[in-house]
């Protein structure tokens, strides 16, 4: 019974960082960007629900709500502040800029919150329930973390696949020029994939928060580090790979927390990492990217 | 139909278009003609919004389009068909050509243009379900061309559309250009196949780094000599 107990809080602790993997895999497949400072919008989310609950008494969703909308639009500014003027310069100095703006974030968040940890009160009310006469216990924050993680993946596959500016997004992310000649507004295009990633990173912060409700100006980064590691694990630029990716790095990461040592654990997480990319490089859903000759 | 006015293009340093003029009118097939390096591609690339000139004008259809961003010159009946096709090989050939509608939004009207893209390409028909870049070079070609009808355009531009392709195809490029411009749509063609190009042609302009050296009809440039002599190889 302890491994199904494991097992079922690795699938919760994936799901989140799958929905965090979903922020950097959709931004690196349209704007062909990492964008580190992904994480750390998670902690502002995070934060965001927090004061809202703990300070303000609002309740859970109405919270998560002015969350999603906050951190859509802090993922907006950012954009167009940090990122849109770099459009056509080199890939490394979107990647500096892009570790620069989270620096930023989480000085920005010490100034505002402080240093000192806050308890985050879960947005979970449901203990969850027992199963075989009590030896094997889910909790509300896993059941709900994970149903969340699976709608959210499906819905947004369906919007890619189905709606127009889902299509734009996939033109866009094969070919921007091309793309511009169809009639698609590619800075609109990519205003809106960071407007999504943001939304769902304040999703994952309050269900990350739940289950660890040690809240601090740097909680984002490691769990952002993590998902970055599960989005190239499933293929970057791929949203059903985010998802095996991030399940896959929760299970190994409570499994070997559980059965070989919590200290190594996250070493192991990056040795399994760097197995998979040696045997595969494009990660496991991943597509070779053909050179145009 | 389209006016290009006085058109200066730099790159950095360099003035890849020293001030050229030429006009179309509706109906016509236009070539534009020249060596690597003339500026032609760059001509397109500009009139269609994806370069911005350093002094000049684009008139379509006597509207200043030079400061429209591209992605809203397509909805104005201006499509261009992209030196090296550019089609969008992760989706499918069905997928590639929805896209070339996406500036319409009446489903009965989308859903006749495709059946008359189908009609041209059959070819296209046969293959919607397969990813477009798992096509032939041609075929490639054909559906860029068929992409770009999507948006129902008054005036096509096309670039280089007979690049590296059989000598079976290229013929059939040629034709598909001749029944697209007899079913009413004006084109800008820009070909190194200058033989192919004038051939089809009303009237031709021949570009020479950055500016146009000689224009006319096109029966009369093939005709001339130093057209002969640097394009035609005779």
């Amino acid at each position: 019974m302890g491994f199904l107990t494991y097992l079922i809080n690795g699938l919760s602790l994936g799901s989140v960082y799958a929905l965090i993997a979903l922020g950097y895999t959709m931004v690196y497949g349209i704007a062909k960007m990492l964008n580190f400072a992904h994480g750390d919008v998670i902690m502002l989310g995070a934060y965001l629900v927090f004061m809202c609950m703990s300070n303000s008494g609002l309740p859970a969703v109405v919270s998560i709500v002015i969350a999603i909308v906050c951190c859509t639009a802090i993922g907006i500014i950012i954009e167009k502040i940090a990122y849109k003027p770099l459009r056509r310069a080199t890939n490394l100095a979107v990647l500096i800029t892009a570790i620069g703006v989270s620096y930023f974030l989480q000085n920005m968040a010490l100034l505002i919150f402080g240093s000192n940890p806050v308890s985050f009160t879960s947005v979970v009310k449901w203990t969850g329930f027992s199963l075989a006469g009590g030896q094997l216990k889910i909790t509300g924050n896993a059941v709900v973390t994970i149903i969340t993680c699976f709608i959210i993946m499906f819905a947004l596959m369906w919007f890619v696949k189905n709606t127009k500016p889902g299509q734009a997004m996939r033109a866009v992310s094969e070919d921007k020029d091309a793309a511009t000649l169809m009639g698609i507004n590619v800075n609109a295009t990519i205003s809106l994939t960071f407007a999504i990633g943001s939304g769902l990173a304040a999703i994952a912060g309050a269900l990350l928060c739940s289950s660890y409700p040690s809240l601090n100006p740097y909680t984002g980064s490691m769990p952002g580090i993590k998902a970055f590691t599960a989005a190239v694990f499933g293929g970057i630029g791929s949203i059903p790979g985010a998802l095996i990716g991030g399940l896959l790095l929760g299970v190994i990461e409570i499994l070997a927390k559980a059965y070989i040592s919590s200290q190594l654990a996250d070493a192991i997480v990056f040795a399994v990492l760097i197995i998979v990319l040696l045997v595969k490089p494009t990660g496991i859903l991943g597509k070779q990217i053909k050179e145009k000759v | 139909m389209l006016k290009v006015e006085n058109l200066v293009v730099n790159y950095g340093m360099i003035q890849a278009l020293k001030g050229i003029s030429f006009d179309v009118n509706e109906g016509e097939v236009i070539a534009l003609i020249g060596a690597n390096g003339a500026g032609k591609t760059t001509t397109l690339q500009t009139i269609s919004g994806m370069l911005s000139p350093t002094s000049g004008k684009v008139l379509l259809e006597g509207t200043d389009i030079t400061k429209i961003p591209g992605h809203k010159i397509v909805s104005m009946g201006l499509a261009h068909v992209p030196e090296g096709r550019r089609v969008f090989g992760g989706l499918t050939v069905l997928e590639n050509l929805k896209m070339g509608a996406y500036t319409r939004s009446s489903k009965t009207e989308i859903a006749e243009s495709f059946e008359r893209i189908y009609a041209s390409f059959p070819r296209l028909k046969e293959r919607q379900n397969q990813l477009a870049g798992t096509l032939s070079g041609g075929e490639q070609q054909m559906l860029a061309m068929g992409r770009a009808l999507m948006s129902k355009p008054r005036i096509v531009l096309m670039d280089e559309p007979s690049m590296g392709l059989s000598p079976i195809y290229v013929d059939e490029i040629f034709n598909i250009i001749e029944e697209i411009s007899k079913a009413g749509t004006t084109v800008l063609l820009v070909e190194q196949n200058a033989k192919k190009a004038l051939a089809i042609a009303d009237r031709a302009y021949v570009l020479e780094t950055g500016n146009i050296v000689l224009s006319g009809d096109a029966d009369a440039l093939m005709n001339d000599d130093s057209i002969k002599k640097a394009y035609l190889g005779e």
